[in-house]
């Protein structure tokens, strides 16, 4: 008989972000704008904070109706367009005064024609920081949703409510979601 | 789209769009054939270019830039129009964008993959390329961060990256619609290409967000390439390139270029692809609305430049104008003034604007009028200095340049036309967003 050891679970961080653990809930499925936000003011008057709304394209009307934050994707960006741009000053003056050569008479390290590439700079930091900032709070968001359920119909003409509820609960949900107008409502 | 029929529903748009992506028949393979015959063109002419050198090509003194800058600069003017139909129009709101602009810019990121060869080319030893990269090495020595050209090598890799990275954003979302349509090894391929997309409300806000500030940041990007691919001329001092109007002028032309491109590739794309009624009459009008436009500006910067050379009163400019119209290449001048300046003159009339098949045609020679616009700027003015004229050979193109060049237009439009058959060539999500959302209270289906 081999000793008996303890089970210590190892960490997982990119199995944790990208198959978090299933989370128990109500999924519905709307053919209309209209059913969708009503839907969604139903559940903020009922309390519900933390559901999932899907749509096949960005709608204001639904921003406005989760009353979202903006976006902290701007912080991103704009680190990134700043770092951008004293990566290139950084770049050209210091490769500049380490090898110092004249060219055409100009300073050594001359600003004028060093703007070039701290622009330049500017935009790619910025860019790729954008990007990066796009897929790392989306990532975060699903890690913190978990594994919810979907339907593969929201990337087409749907818009689907996906609320969170404990299974006894669920029964609440399903009738708001019901009475909003969800053509289908399914549990999970 | 104010023309949307109530028919368009958001399914219609994505099952007619997911149906480019189907069998496009005989004339789709033709037009792919034709396109890697041309790429293998090229690349025999490569590799005789590598096995002889450079002499084959035509250079002669003083025209050491000659075809392959010429191409280099058409191919990045090209690329400007997507940038301006994807980022500039997206940030002044315009609704038409929306079913011209994935073509656009598909056409940006493979019209900068085929500039971005011409430099390689031209410096003859491509497998010294890195030396333009700033990196450590044993002599300690650092590029030239005066030099124009090292401005534009980070121009046009910002560019490319920064256009690469904007295409693949907005073509997240429709990869994962049609990823929910598709089956076998597609299905595969756009699952992994659409990194988990769902369409929940925290992607939605952190990605309408990370693409307008994408598209702020592409719209100075865009006028700042061909500013500084138009520097790499005017800060020399050569008479005809040594001129304050070449940033304007050259972006003005860029985007006169890439409009005319973009009608001379959307309008066989909508006939092969069956889009007629997503990319309607509509749109190419518009799209002649800012060849119009561009071209003006053109056209003016042509008198401007004539203008100056003759009131600078500097013999040596004079001469460098004078040569380019009544000199050996008056033929290309002239090519460029009428088919640059005169041709799009058409376009004022809407029964132009709104027939296709003159669009198309009036768009070819827009194109061949701008290839003649940079090869009379760079060449021209090379082979007129007239600083030593006795010490001037004739400068000919011979089958070598030729044929880079033709491998160049193989090599875009085999990729362009790759992309359209395997990804969505039309913005699913954003036709579907110009469209009026689904609403009971008009449908009128529950109480």
């Amino acid at each position: 008989m081999s000793t008996h050891l303890p089970h210590i679970p190892l960490p997982q961080p990119l199995h944790d972000i990208f198959r978090p653990p299933p989370t128990p809930g109500v999924l519905g499925v709307f053919a209309y704008l209209d059913a969708t936000l009503e839907a969604i003011e139903k559940l903020r008057a009922a309390g519900h904070t933390d559901f999932t709304v899907y749509s096949p394209i960005p709608r204001h009307e639904i921003e406005d109706a989760l009353g979202q934050a903006v976006s902290p994707v701007r912080m991103f960006t704009l680190i990134g367009g700043i770092a951008g741009c004293g990566f290139g000053a950084w770049l050209t003056l210091w490769m500049s005064y380490d090898w110092p050569v004249v060219v055409g008479g100009k300073p050594i390290g001359a600003i004028p024609p060093y703007v070039v590439i701290m622009f330049e700079m500017t935009i790619l930091f910025g860019a790729l920081s954008t990007i990066l900032g796009i897929l790392f709070n989306a990532a975060f968001a699903a890690r913190r949703l978990g594994t919810i359920q979907w339907d593969p119909r929201f990337t087409n003409d749907k818009f689907g409510i996906f609320v969170p509820t404990e299974p006894d609960k669920a029964a609440a949900a399903e009738a708001l979601l019901r009475g909003a107008g969800a053509e289908e409502v399914r549990r999970g | 789209m104010a023309d949307a029929t109530p028919r368009i529903t958001y399914d219609y748009v994505t099952r007619t769009i997911a149906r480019t992506l189907g069998n496009p028949g005989r004339g789709y393979f033709l037009l792919l054939g034709a396109a890697v015959a041309l790429l293998a063109v090229g690349i025999v002419t490569l590799l005789l270019l590598l096995r002889y050198g450079l002499g084959l090509a035509g250079y002669s003194h003083p025209v050491y830039w000659a075809v392959f800058i010429t191409c280099f600069v058409f191919w990045v003017g090209i690329a400007h129009s997507g940038t301006l139909i994807s980022a500039i129009l997206f940030l002044f709101r315009s609704g038409w964008r929306t079913a011209v602009y994935r073509t656009a810019e598909a056409m940006t990121v493979f019209a900068v993959m085929t500039a971005g060869l011409f430099p390689l080319i031209h410096i003859g030893r491509q497998w010294y390329f890195y030396w333009l990269v700033p990196y450590p090495n044993e002599r300690g020595l650092w590029p030239n961060f005066k030099s124009p050209l090292i401005w534009d090598e980070f121009a046009i890799g910002t560019y490319f990256t920064v256009s690469t990275v904007f295409l693949i954003m907005g073509l997240i979302p429709d990869i994962a619609a049609v990823r929910d349509l598709a089956t076998g090894w597609r299905k595969k391929l756009y699952t992994l290409a659409s990194v988990g997309w769902r369409g929940t409300n925290e992607e939605w806000r952190h990605y309408t967000r990370g693409y307008l500030y994408l598209a702020a940041l592409a719209t100075p990007l865009v006028l700042s390439v061909h500013s500084v691919v138009s520097w790499d001329f005017a800060m020399a001092i050569v008479p005809g390139w040594h001129a304050t109007i070449f940033a304007p002028y050259f972006v003005a032309g860029a985007i006169y270029s890439g409009c005319a491109m973009v009608i001379t590739l959307l309008v066989p794309i909508r006939t092969l692809f069956h889009l007629e009624e997503l990319i309607a009459v509509k749109h190419f009008e518009n799209l002649s609305k800012l060849c119009l436009l561009t071209g003006s500006i053109v056209g003016y910067a042509y008198v401007c430049e004539y203008f100056i050379a003759w009131f600078s009163g500097n013999p040596n400019e004079r001469a460098a104008f004078w040569y380019r119209v009544f000199g050996p290449y008056w033929w290309a001048s002239w090519t460029m003034i009428i088919c640059n300046a005169f041709l799009p003159l058409l376009l004022w009339f809407k029964k132009i604007r709104t027939n296709l098949t003159a669009l198309f045609v009036i768009s070819i020679f827009v194109n061949i009028g701008m290839w003649f616009e940079r090869y009379v700027i760079i060449v021209v003015s090379l082979a007129g200095e007239p600083y030593a004229p006795w010490a001037n050979a004739v400068y000919n193109p011979t089958w070598a340049d030729w044929g880079i060049m033709a491998g160049s237009f193989g090599w875009f439009f085999m990729w362009f036309l790759l992309f359209v058959k395997n990804f969505p060539a039309v913005s699913i999500a954003e036709v579907k967003e110009v469209l009026p959302p689904p609403r009971r209270t008009r449908a009128g289906a529950h109480a």
